[in-house]
């Protein structure tokens, strides 16, 4: 025992010795070890951001079409815009004997680059993320006044938002500075606190303001010799006519299934019912393959880090067959030898494995608010998962064995060199 | 297995050895001994088989046939693992030249038999106290400055590193020195005085000290002369 702990301690200062050399591949097994352990975190964050942001909704209800845009769209703002639905329909499905409470969702204007929800107050007290919690305010109250708007956390601080802040909306996506709806400007009535979810990126309006700031517009652009002031809107039905989607909860999660055959069948116009669940599940099966690809990269990757790790040990040996005489001649095993040689490696693999997950953390760190201000992803720090743990034991697996092959090497001229060495 | 209680430190009967793949015999003794305590000097041309020998008293190489008999254990008999840890605790070996470990200090590249081997420890600790305390006693009579001992060994001078290698091999008193051309990479000067002080050591540490070299002109500090090529029958089938 107090020998192999001699012979750890020889192979760790041999190790220091040629740190020069040995530096590269340590480096080398640092970006393997990122590279992999970078992907599989990334990878399950984000799967965990969007789950947890449609906490609590036991259906997701839209125009019939693809499960999944309506869910990006919806839920996370993101692709193409998708049908909408009529407000009749969102009116009954909300009277359901089933259905606990409905969140209207209406999409399609922005703030320099954020997403405007137009919703009802019902949206701060039933949206749920995260395990179940709520939207809190940080400051200020739900929108009452007609233009009035609530900030979340990353736009109020981006753009330096108070409450009284005045701010005018975007008509869709676009750039262009004609599609503003400059007449109608909105005050900040509220400012949402970090959910570290698409919320944090979003405004939120009325659903009667969101047809107020269209009522004199047409197709995309305002109707040419008709202007509304925004005094006068009062005068016109604000009832929306249709809206982007319906979060519904459930008074009980068992009539999940019964609901959805009804939006099935519903006879007004074509809907559907997507469990947010079911539907990310399909979009992760179809993202596998993408995935799958990047993992095997990062193991080739590491698998030539490693043949790196072999062959800068195997160089080293020509020159080092005298140290290994004069530790046979004090009376080391050949087998000794070998474990010396393996320790030599096994600790350039914990050493470059060690520096890979630094260099996570740090990078996590740089760019985690990035990731959460663009994307609204959160990134954070845990201890590893199984996962995680899996692919560490990997690297030191196919580590240990590729410093057997100079250990193997070390074995045998240290068997037939024995102690005559020409030099 | 105490050194007094053998008749002899090293007793070979008719050993023969042949590297592998080569069918003639690099060595053929019929009998070779040394009495504990003695000091044996053995010439012979480069390439007559010198250093081959000395493995074979190591424990390094296995005779074809024969009996190695050292300090009483029958080496032609042990197991591979056996002859080393036996290396380990009773021979105290010194090379040509490169002696030392490049990432040691001087004073841990004197500790490495100790290090390995659990009855040479115990014969240090019980000689000075401590391993380090014995190897300390060494390098101060092998006048090695204690300023240096704690340094890297790359930077010492050719007779210094012999004299660390010395001090290695004496450690925790073996009762067999084995030194291979320990003096060739040093000048006339400095040879005399390590060869001195190895003598001193060795008496001390009441070590019997089989010395190899080609230089004849050390012979006369030595008790014993022996021309390998005398000894060795396979030389003179060679030269018949
Ligand atoms: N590891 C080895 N494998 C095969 N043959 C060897 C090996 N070592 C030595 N020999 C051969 O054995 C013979 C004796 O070599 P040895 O090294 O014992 O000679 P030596 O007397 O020590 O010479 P020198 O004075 O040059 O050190 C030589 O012919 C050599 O080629
Ligand atoms: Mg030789």
């Amino acid at each position: 025992m107090r020998r192999f702990f001699y012979l750890m301690s020889l192979a760790r200062k041999s190790a220091w010795n040629r740190r020069g050399t040995l530096s590269l591949v340590v480096l080398c097994i640092a970006l393997s070890t990122l590279l992999l352990l970078g992907i599989e975190r990334i990878r399950n964050q984000i799967r965990e951001n969007f789950v947890q942001a449609v906490s609590g909704v036991d259906l997701v209800v839209g125009a019939r079409g693809g499960d999944i845009p309506l869910m990006l769209y919806a839920v996370f703002h993101l692709g193409g815009a998708t049908n909408g639905m009529g407000w009749e329909s969102a009116r009954r499905i909300a009277a359901h004997r089933d259905v606990a409470w409905t969140i209207p969702l209406s999409l399609g204007d922005s703030h320099n680059g954020h997403p405007v929800v137009a919703t009802t107050p019902d949206f701060f007290d039933h949206y749920r993320f995260r395990a179940g919690r709520r939207i809190e305010f940080a400051q200020g109250r739900a929108f009452d006044a007609l233009f009035d708007v609530v900030v979340g956390a990353e736009v109020a601080r981006k753009a330096g938002y108070r409450i009284g802040s005045s701010l005018v909306l975007r008509h869709g996506n676009s750039d262009v500075r004609l599609a503003e709806h400059s007449d109608k400007p909105f005050t900040v009535t509220g400012i949402l606190a970090p959910t570290g979810t698409p919320v944090d990126r979003a405004l939120y309006i009325s659903l009667a303001a969101m047809e107020a700031i269209h009522i004199d517009w047409q197709g995309g652009a305002p109707i040419p010799g008709f202007q509304v002031r925004a005094d006068q809107v009062g005068k016109f039905d604000l009832t929306p006519k249709s809206i982007t989607a319906l979060l519904v909860g459930l008074k009980s999660r068992s009539r999940v299934f019964a609901l959805q055959r009804e939006l099935g069948a519903w006879k007004e116009e074509a809907l559907m019912g997507v469990m947010p669940g079911v539907a990310m599940d399909r979009l992760w099966r179809m993202l596998d393959i993408g995935e799958r690809v990047l993992l095997l990269v990062s193991a080739l990757v590491t698998l030539t880090g490693l043949a790196g790790l072999a062959s800068a040990i195997l160089a080293g040996l020509g020159e080092r067959r005298r140290e290994l005489a004069i530790l046979r001649s004090a009376g080391a095993r050949p087998l000794d030898i070998l474990f010396l040689l393996a320790c030599e490696g096994v600790l350039l693999v914990f050493a470059g494995i060690a520096a890979g997950l630094l260099c996570l953390v740090l990078l996590l760190f740089a760019i985690g608010p990035i990731l959460a201000s663009r994307y609204g992803i959160v990134l954070y720090f845990s201890c590893p998962a199984r996962e995680e743990w899996l692919l560490l034991g990997g690297i030191v697996v196919a580590g240990s064995l590729a410093s057997l092959i100079p250990a193997w090497r070390a074995y045998r001229i240290s068997l037939s060199d024995g102690l005559t060495l020409s030099t | 297995m105490a050194p007094s209680s053998a008749p002899f430190a090293v007793e070979l009967r008719d050993v023969r050895f042949s590297w592998p793949g080569q069918a003639r015999p690099v060595l053929d003794i019929a009998h070779l001994s040394i009495r504990p305590g003695e000091r044996v000097f053995i010439s012979g041309p480069s390439g007559s088989g010198k250093s081959t020998l000395l493995g074979l008293i190591a424990g390094i190489l296995r005779p074809g046939c024969g009996h190695i008999v050292v300090n009483g254990a029958a080496l032609h008999a042990m197991g591979a693992s056996a002859r080393d840890r036996f290396r380990g605790a009773e021979i105290g070996f010194i090379f040509q030249q490169f002696n030392l470990i490049p990432y040691l200090s001087m004073l841990e590249n004197v500790l490495i038999p100790c290090r390995l081997s659990a009855r040479r420890q115990a014969r240090a600790s019980r000689q000075a106290g401590s391993p380090r305390e014995a190897a300390a006693r060494l390098l101060e009579r092998l006048d090695l400055a204690p300023a240096l001992w704690e340094r890297p060994v790359t930077r010492l001078s050719a007779g210094q590193q012999q004299r660390v290698a010395a001090a290695r091999a004496l450690i925790g008193a073996p009762p067999l020195l084995i030194a291979d051309e320990p003096s060739s990479a040093l000048d006339a000067d400095r040879r005399d005085i390590f060869l001195e002080l190895l003598l001193a050591e060795c008496a001390l540490a009441g070590s019997s000290l089989l010395f190899v070299s080609h230089d004849g002109a050390l012979a006369k500090a030595f008790s014993t002369t022996l021309r390998l090529n005398d000894l060795n029958a396979a030389a003179r089938e060679e030269s018949a």
